[in-house]
């Protein structure tokens, strides 16, 4: 029999292989000797987990810590002002993918600008750019590019094109950000309580399962890359105990229909044609975090807008709300309704803080699915 | 945010670089730029992501997959049947 695309949905959310990894679990979590604490680093799992119920289907010794969840919901204000401030210039057309539309700055969100009279545009996808280019040939568009390893080298393959076709009206505002550097600085915490991470699968696909060996090499904690559906959830929690109980720590690919070791080398290319390291980024509800982001590479400095426009973007940083406790959520030492502010003042239709900015955060999954445990 | 969505090569443009790909019956458009030239042919499953494709589906892997949990569904039920063979086994208001 092949493969058709109804598999790739049904078979991995089918409900009778989830109960059957439901009881391989249970089985297996006996055999622990103690309770175990997996990080899942990316929100597209803490959706699945939340969506499915996963937490009811496991064992009282094993627990989720929620992760730094997504790069929207890690953008610190001072960057969202920048796009904003952008925004507001008079020949400006500011470009950025959809998840962006409401998160909150110090001035408002880019929804905000836009009911200014600012033209901003939420595009599918980066290659949009190319036409509202060509269109407006007067404006400069200026691209406010986010998103983890997953996203970059679409930002790259789009500036490989302004590049290669000589296009002069688009800029770019830089903020993508790396997965394993957060990962190392939770880990690293001393209240850090750890045990194993959920390694994010879509990330892996760009980058290969390579950038996590530090984890168990260094940190003595396993990993295990994992898709997105529930039945992948459900094998990757029944690979991480397996770990455990026969005392192994490695690192290991539950999504091999779609990660390899090395990962898409021609995106990796791409990325360190036009990318080198920023020494900081200031992580919301992290902090700052070294050599945790990228910028365009000097020699590209007259496509990026952080360069051309340095006289009107602030450099200073904003904290986030003195109540607001996703820093402590995002390293695993609180839950959401541990909140004081959590579903009252703090919702999805007026976040503020950044784990209910984007549905991918650990708040907005709780408030979207129920206070589960 | 990094969700992406498995869909079906249809059509491939090699002058613009572009498939057509079938995302459970929606078409649409996706950029070949991050893949090898002529790696990805008709009929391939693939993983799209903001207009581009990122990677290849491996067919073999996500059928082998597919295999190994009808497989832990099948020795589940085995598991269940024996279950209740043994509880009949032991029930007292057993009348033969």
């Amino acid at each position: 029999m092949g493969l058709e695309l109804k598999n790739l949905y049904d078979d991995f959310r089918n409900a009778d292989t989830i109960k059957a990894y439901q009881k391989i679990i249970n089985e297996d979590a006996k055999g622990l000797t103690k309770p175990i604490n997996i990080m899942e680093v990316c929100g597209g799992h803490t959706h699945t987990i939340m969506k499915y119920g996963i937490p009811q289907l496991l064992p009282n010794n094993i627990n989720f810590i929620h992760g730094p969840g997504c790069p929207v919901c890690i953008m610190p204000k001072e960057r969202i002002d920048h796009a904003y401030m952008l925004s507001m210039e008079e020949d400006v057309i500011l470009v950025t993918l959809g998840d962006m539309i409401k998160v909150p700055g110090s001035n408002g969100s880019l929804q905000d600008a836009r009911s200014k009279g600012a033209d901003v545009r939420f595009v599918y996808s980066p290659m949009e750019c190319l036409k509202i280019a060509s269109e407006n040939q007067d404006k400069k568009i200026i691209f406010f590019a986010i998103g983890f390893e997953t996203t970059t080298p679409m930002t790259a393959a789009l500036l490989d094109v302004v590049v290669k076709k000589g296009i002069k009206n688009i800029f770019f505002h830089i903020n993508h950000v790396t997965v394993p550097e957060a990962m190392s600085l939770l880990i690293s915490d001393e209240n850090s309580k750890i045990d194993a991470f959920l390694g994010p699968s879509h990330v892996s696909v760009i980058s290969g399962s390579k950038i996590y060996e530090e984890f168990p090499r260094d940190y003595n904690k396993p990993v295990v890359v994992s898709g997105f559906e529930p039945v992948d959830v459900m094998q990757s929690i029944s690979m991480i105990v397996k770990q455990f109980i026969e005392n192994r720590c490695e690192l290991e690919i539950e999504y091999n229909r779609l990660v390899s070791h090395d990962g898409n080398i021609k995106a990796q290319n791409l990325n360190e044609k036009y990318f080198e390291q920023r020494s900081h980024f200031r992580w919301r509800g992290l902090g700052d975090i070294p050599k945790s982001a990228l910028k365009l590479k000097d020699e590209y400095k007259e496509y990026d807008a952080e360069v051309i426009y340095k006289e009107i973007l602030l450099s200073e940083t904003i904290d986030d709300h003195k109540l607001c406790i996703c820093g402590d959520i995002l390293k695993g030492l609180a839950n959401p309704p541990e909140c004081s502010i959590f579903g009252t003042a703090c919702k999805p239709s007026s976040p503020v803080g950044s784990c209910m900015v984007s549905s991918e955060g650990a708040c907005a999954a709780y408030y979207k699915y129920g206070n589960l445990i | 945010m990094c969700l992406s969505i498995p869909s079906k090569v249809v059509e491939i443009d090699k002058e613009q670089n572009v498939a057509t790909v079938d995302t459970m019956g929606i078409k649409r458009d996706a950029s070949l730029d991050l893949m090898e030239d002529g790696d990805v042919k008709i009929g391939d499953y693939v993983l799209l992501h903001i207009g581009f494709i990122m990677n290849k589906i491996d067919e073999e892997d996500a059928l082998a997959s597919i295999d190994t949990y009808k497989e832990i569904i099948s020795l589940m039920d085995e598991e269940e049947k024996q279950k209740a063979i043994l509880e009949a086994d032991e029930c007292e208001n057993r009348t033969l």
